[in-house]
């Protein structure tokens, strides 16, 4: 038997951009495409109207059984590409994969529900398309029904649910799947605190299970928290791999630059830029725990929003978060708009430790988050004329804590045998 | 961790690799995942009707009522010498199978295109479930034809053992069919239109109102291209009695064969590119 998972060999995968544009919608369109088509190729004068885009390339990596695996990368890092080949939802352009067990994926919770069956018809059903066996499905029902919290509901049409319902009904019998492989693609972005813990407990069993687990997030602390190693996906290539902890590090490291400008305006809210600078305007070069740091967000609203929020995010090297704020924090409103507006947020000087950090940056409304960067900007900062620092550069930490101290003495200690003294 | 002593399946992923052999088994696997596809289906179905499995009888019924007293009363029309209800009945049911499974299969594949995105499974069970479930409805109608002979006098002769063999080229025919039609209705809106307006046409090319011996004898090799002519003039033959297709069920077998290949084929393509384009 086989000591490895999973093994993946030059694994790549190319979609046609412009393929979309292509197709047509009705016979008519592409017989008249048909016919257009030597003319547009004198015009084009042989250049290709489409072009081709590597979602992934060359990727090989070798999961040994038992590893729980977090795979993370920006968007468009071909993540997705990547669980939806191993998961054989699509093939690969090239390269081959090896797979060594069966696989179970949790891509969406409640996929294939149908909203006119009832919970008990839907968990049948489901599980069958997870590929569950009837008879596991029928020993495993009362532990389904008791995850999912939905007794008295078991026997209502799904279409009744609350999306609570729904979610944990799809997480309940997906948990049950027991495959020896199980690929998790951001379940957890969805349902309350309370089940994501529930769900990220499954998980954690699952693991300590013995069995391999392929989990992409964005959420760095519950990749860290799960995983035990990692793989870390830009463009399409695999460009590291290793421990989660350095492998996060390489990830948060590689994101974050010191300033952020949007590659294009898309009509919608949006973060136009995002800047570090100094109490004077200037960029942050050289900086130090003990001045002030200055983030400074251009952001478009296009109409009228009322709800507009702001937030701020640090985030250590690591991938923790140690603070955010946000405009509500000091009794702020975000500008209604429409119009450009330029956000100054400053970090008071001492609140960090000297180390390594990263500022994301967040735009929501009522809705939701509407432009993100994430992680965002790198923030350095080096030790300052700090009483700190005195005698040492290195303090264990992240935020520097003003803390009050005092000395008084309590009591004397009997003074040694006077005999001592000469 | 404990390593169990069974052997763990070993699945290859590379592009193209897909044999028939291969799918086969994979199908053989996923039956459980067939059978909760149509039990769906038929769950939905049923659902918030009146009649609810009676419309199994009720359709093919007054269709029934309807074709005796146009072409039989009005229009004259013979009947093999049989009588005309159970003439016309003995075509309606396999036309009211292959109406509604042409219909499902059409739709089949862009109704599930969500779940083909999120979850692998072997995909023809899409098209397969969707012509499996009026089949059920098919079975009872079955059960209402012998009703129908005892009431008329028509006693079954041996040709009754042909009709297992027949169901099955007519599944399959629906099956070929759904293939095309279910790939094609995802690239192109014109087959919600198409569908319909040529089931409608193709009952015409069909014996079910009338005997195929109205065609003259040149026509009817060329008739078979019409599976459908070979079914319908199968089933009666099989169930009532009387001479059967003849040559033209040759044609039609090779029609649907060449329906099958090209439509898995074809089928395979639109999957890849529904994944490839959400």
């Amino acid at each position: 038997m086989s000591e490895f998972a999973i093994r993946i060999r030059e694994l790549g995968k190319r979609f046609t951009i412009g393929a979309r544009e292509q197709q047509h919608d009705t016979l008519r369109d592409r017989l008249a495409a048909a016919v257009a088509r030597p003319f547009r190729r004198i015009a084009a004068a042989g250049l290709s109207t489409s072009t081709n885009i590597w979602a992934l390339r060359g990727v090989s990596h070798d999961i040994p059984r038992g590893e729980v695996v977090g795979i993370i990368g920006g968007n468009g890092a071909g993540k997705s590409t990547l669980l939806k080949i191993l998961s054989r939802i699509t093939e690969p352009t090239e390269g081959e994969a090896e797979i060594h067990g069966r696989v179970g994926s949790l891509l969406e919770v409640g996929t294939g529900f149908h909203p006119d069956l009832t919970g008990r018809e839907n968990i049948f059903l489901n599980g069958a398309i997870l590929g569950m066996r009837q008879a596991d499905i029928v020993r495993k029902f009362d532990e389904i029904v008791a995850f999912a919290e939905i007794e008295p509901f078991i026997d209502t049409p799904v279409r009744h649910y609350s999306s609570g319902m729904y979610i944990r009904l799809g997480f309940a019998v997906a948990a049950q799947m027991d495959p020896e492989i199980l690929i998790v693609d951001e379940v957890l972005a969805v349902g309350d605190v309370h089940f994501q813990r529930k769900c990220l407990g499954t998980l954690d069993d699952v693991a300590r299970g013995g069995r391999t687990v392929l989990f992409v997030s964005h959420n760095m602390a519950a990749i860290q928290r799960l995983c035990t190693s990692a793989m870390l996906l830009d463009h399409g290539r695999l460009v590291y791999a290793g421990d989660v902890r350095s492998t996060v590090a390489a990830y948060l490291s590689g994101e974050s630059r010191g300033g952020y400008a949007a590659d294009q305006r898309t009509g919608a809210a949006q973060i136009l830029s995002a800047d570090l600078e100094d109490m004077a305007g200037r960029p942050l070069v050289n900086a130090v725990c003990t001045e002030p740091v200055v983030c400074r967000i251009h952001f478009v609203l296009p109409h009228p929003s009322p709800d507009t929020r702001l937030a701020v995010v640090v985030v250590s090297s690591d991938g923790v978060v140690v603070f955010t704020t946000e405009n509500g924090d000091a009794d702020l409103r975000v500008p209604t708009g429409p119009g450009e507006f330029c956000a100054r947020v400053i970090v008071p000087a001492n609140a960090f430790l000297a180390g390594e950090f990263h500022v994301g940056v967040a735009l929501s409304n009522a809705s939701g988050t509407v432009d993100q960067l994430d992680p965002g900007l790198s923030l350095s900062l080096d030790t300052g004329p700090s009483p700190l620092y005195r005698g040492t550069s290195r303090r264990k930490g992240l935020v520097h804590v003003p803390c009050a101290w005092s000395f008084e003495e309590v009591g004397a200690i009997a003074a040694p045998a006077a005999a001592n003294r000469l | 961790m404990t390593s169990s002593s069974a052997p763990l399946p070993v699945t290859y992923i590379r592009p193209g690799a897909w044999g028939l052999r291969q799918a086969l088994v994979e199908i053989w696997h996923s039956r459980e995942l067939l059978y909760f596809l149509v039990w769906r289906d038929v769950k939905v179905r049923y659902k918030q009707t009146v009649l609810g499995i009676a419309w199994a009888v009720v359709q093919p019924f007054l269709a029934m009522v309807v074709f005796t007293l146009l072409f039989s009363k009005l229009g004259k029309i013979p009947s093999d010498g049989l009588p005309y209800p159970l003439f016309s009945f003995a075509g309606l049911v396999p036309w009211t199978y292959f109406a509604a499974a042409v219909a499902g299969g059409a739709n089949s594949l862009a109704a599930s295109r969500y779940l083909i995105a999120k979850v692998y499974f072997p995909r023809v069970l899409v098209p397969l479930a969707a012509v499996l479930m009026p089949a059920i409805d098919m079975l009872i109608a079955l059960g209402m034809t012998a009703i129908l002979m005892a009431w008329y006098g028509v006693p079954p002769t041996a040709a009754l053992f042909a009709l297992p063999a027949l169901v099955v080229f007519l599944a399959m025919m629906a099956f070929s069919l759904a293939l095309w039609t279910s790939a094609l209705t995802v690239h192109y809106r014109d087959m919600r239109y198409l569908i319909p307006f040529g089931t409608q046409m193709l009952l015409f090319l069909t014996p079910v109102a009338y005997p195929a011996s109205m065609i003259p004898a040149r026509w009817r090799v060329l008739y078979g291209l019409n599976p459908m002519a070979t079914v319908v003039e199968g089933f009666r033959a099989a169930l009532l009695g009387g001479s059967g297709p003849g040559p033209m069920a040759i044609v039609s077998v090779a029609v649907v064969l060449l329906a099958f290949v090209t439509g898995i084929a074809y089928f395979r393509s639109v999957v890849s590119s529904i994944v490839d384009l959400i």
